[in-house]
């Protein structure tokens, strides 16, 4: 009987052993294809910085007010708060004494020069996919910056989360090095934007639902980001952000400029259009808005046909007056408002979708769209949070997401108070 | 050639045609001007605020900015920016703009008249009243402590292009600065000439500054003045 189980626990190890020895992530070397590659040429350079900007790598590499890329930025998760290392290099706080294979495997198998495994708050699950002729421009341009000596923040990581067993485990879960293989059916340029959206982009490490674990699904389905506080949409859906019936101008519009006819970027996207959109070509631009039309393929039928709950007259009433003396004067009596300047609330899925918390917060916090090169002197709202009370901001938001055919739910007090703070790291 | 029976009619229909055409246009959205005023509305509802009878708000979480100094105000711009001052609503309005256009956006309400605000009551005792006075006017020699008017103007209206006035401020918002500057929260470029000032002062001191401070009624002219006396007391990395 022993005997039995001293067999059948042998056999299970040694399966379990094999499979992940088999499923293991191992590290996948790609060399360079000469030192020519990542040479400190202006040409190389260059590229890289464009690359960078690609990647938004100055925004999690650069402390607010900091020097750029040389670190600081916390970063908070669930499991813990993250500080982007000093990217500059120095020898002793940089990346100064890395070599062109060190960041290589980095940047596409997630490990650090010495083995140790990076934490997936830095992409790599993305960046993955990044080429090894696009790695090695981006270190030449990484080792052009001027060397900043500026000592790395350890992270603050809760136990276990902290253990590099249970990173090794979750890579083994949800990280499989490869570099972007394009599709032949499709076209080069779409092919150019699925490498910038899933690649560099890394537009999935906010617009994926993650799980318990902080894996995202990389489905560009939307999802909360966590700890920030604001909703980041699908990309897929068209009743959030789904692109399937915007125009590619308005597209390109949107990413390059920060504003559109359909909208303008707010939140956590402002910074991105500022720090990184902005900057790449209308090629470029035209590659990921083409693929992301492409992805907008889910049907309307998927969106929750939650019965609506009638707000009460009493609500919609006092949100409809609200509109009047506050609102209207921007964006109008007919919802349509004024572009350049006052985006429309009809049929403005970021108004309208479900959760409400950007609506709130926009209402709340007020904001400028990011001034870009596009746009460099945009026209701002003035916050309300001091002017509105919660029920009145949920009533005046509750009369907009219900009027000129937009169908949202109605919003809460109990919401409006949950998102009323400015989220800042 | 019509006859004259024809052309009262055509006049009707031709002048009908017009008033119609005028209408469409009227009802047509106006373009949204192109000014500052209209692109900074987003700051007005705190920093020009009015009450139900038009008169300006002196609130003490959101001071008044027009007439400041450009120079004050891009620093501030660029202080809420970067993270030397922490107040995270002005960080959020402003992280996403250009140095150009924060530059813009200082000129804009320095070239506005100073709004000219009652002073207001303070219970401050004749001790606590002369101390008040006797820094502003004299500063304290013994605890490096500059007179306030060495730098801020013998009128207290600030200096162009980079010291601001002192008079028309809330009592609260002054002691909430120098507790911001104590307590490492309100930073400038260095060297920080104000953060040094406030460690030197007692919350004392910092009480009879803000209470005599406030008590003072804004000259008739309040616009800044346009130079003081070099160099200056201290070293300030904000106003070389």
């Amino acid at each position: 009987m022993m005997k039995t189980v001293r067999i059948v626990l042998l056999a299970v190890v040694i399966i379990v052993g094999l499979a992940i020895a088999l499923a293991w992530p191992r590290a996948d070397v790609v060399p360079a294809s000469s030192p020519a590659a990542w040479a400190s040429t202006p040409a190389n350079i260059a590229r890289g910085a464009y690359l960078a900007r690609a990647g938004d790598c100055v925004a999690c590499h650069t402390a607010r007010g900091g020097v750029a890329y040389a670190g600081g930025r916390a970063l908070d998760t669930p499991f813990g708060r993250f500080y982007g290392p000093n990217l500059t290099p120095d020898r002793d706080t940089g990346i100064g004494a890395w070599s062109a294979d060190d960041f290589w495997n980095a940047l596409h198998n997630g490990i650090a020069p010495g083995g140790r495994l990076l934490y997936p708050a830095f992409p790599y699950t993305n960046y993955t996919k990044v080429t090894r002729a696009d790695a090695d421009a981006l270190f030449a341009y990484f080792r052009s910056l001027p060397p900043q000596r500026q000592a790395n923040r350890p992270h603050d990581i809760r136990f276990p989360y902290d253990q590099q067993a249970l990173l090794a485990g979750w890579r083994l879960l949800y990280f499989r090095p490869a570099e972007y293989a394009a599709q032949p059916a499709r076209s080069a340029s779409w092919n150019r934007g699925a490498y910038l959206v899933d690649g560099l982009g890394h537009c999935s490490a906010c617009h994926s639902t993650r799980n318990s674990l902080g894996a995202a699904d990389g489905a560009l389905a939307g999802g909360m980001i966590p700890t920030l506080g604001w909703y980041a949409p699908s990309l897929t859906a068209n009743h959030e952000a789904g692109l399937g019936d915007w125009r590619d101008a308005d597209i390109v519009a949107l990413l390059g400029t920060g504003i559109s006819p359909r909208g303008a970027a707010t939140g956590p996207m402002a910074e991105v259009v500022a720090r990184s959109l902005q900057y790449l070509t209308p090629d470029d631009l035209g590659a990921m808005a083409g693929y992301l039309k492409s992805l907008a393929a889910t049907p309307v039928s998927a969106q929750p046909t939650q019965a609506l709950l009638p707000a009460a007259e009493q609500v919609l009433a006092e949100g409809g007056r609200i509109y009047g003396a506050q609102c209207a004067a921007c964006h109008g009596d007919d919802g349509k408002g004024r572009m350049p300047a006052y985006p429309p609330l009809a049929g403005n899925r970021a108004v309208t979708m479900t959760p409400a918390v950007n609506a709130i917060r926009m209402t709340v916090n007020g904001g400028f769209p990011p001034g870009t090169r596009g746009n460099p002197r945009p026209y701002g709202m003035p916050p309300f949070g001091h002017e509105l009370d919660d029920a009145q901001v949920a009533a005046v938001l509750t009369w907009i997401r219900a009027s000129w055919g937009n169908a949202g739910a109605p919003v809460t007090a109990t919401e409006v108070n949950r998102y009323r703070a400015v989220s800042l790291d | 050639m019509p006859s004259r029976r024809f052309r009262r009619p055509a006049a009707a229909l031709f002048c009908t045609l017009l008033c119609t055409i005028a209408l469409i246009a009227d009802a047509a959205p106006q373009p949204v001007p192109d000014t500052l005023t209209q692109r900074l509305l987003a700051c007005a509802t705190c920093h020009a605020r009015v009450d139900a009878r038009g008169n300006p708000v002196n609130d003490s979480f959101y001071p008044r900015i027009g007439g400041k100094p450009a120079g004050y105000l891009y620093h501030q711009l660029r202080n809420f920016q970067d993270g030397r001052r922490h107040y995270p609503v002005m960080t959020y309005l402003t992280e996403h703009l250009p140095d150009a256009y924060l530059r813009e956006i200082a000129a804009h309400f320095a070239a506005q008249a100073p709004t000219v605000l009652p002073p207001t009551l303070v219970n401050l005792s004749p001790a606590q009243r002369e101390r008040g006075r006797q820094l502003v006017h004299e500063g304290d020699r013994g605890r490096g402590i500059p007179a306030c008017i060495a730098c801020h103007g013998a009128r207290l209206t600030g200096v162009q292009p980079a010291i601001p006035g002192l008079l028309g401020l809330p009592r609260d918002y002054i002691n909430a600065q120098f507790g911001a500057w104590r307590n490492g929260v309100r930073r400038a470029h260095a060297p920080d000439c104000m953060g040094q000032v406030a460690a030197r002062l007692s919350p004392d001191d910092v009480a009879a500054v803000s209470g005599w401070l406030a008590a003072q009624p804004m000259p008739a002219d309040p616009r800044p003045a346009d130079a003081v006396a070099r160099p200056l007391p201290l070293l300030c990395g904000s106003a070389p």
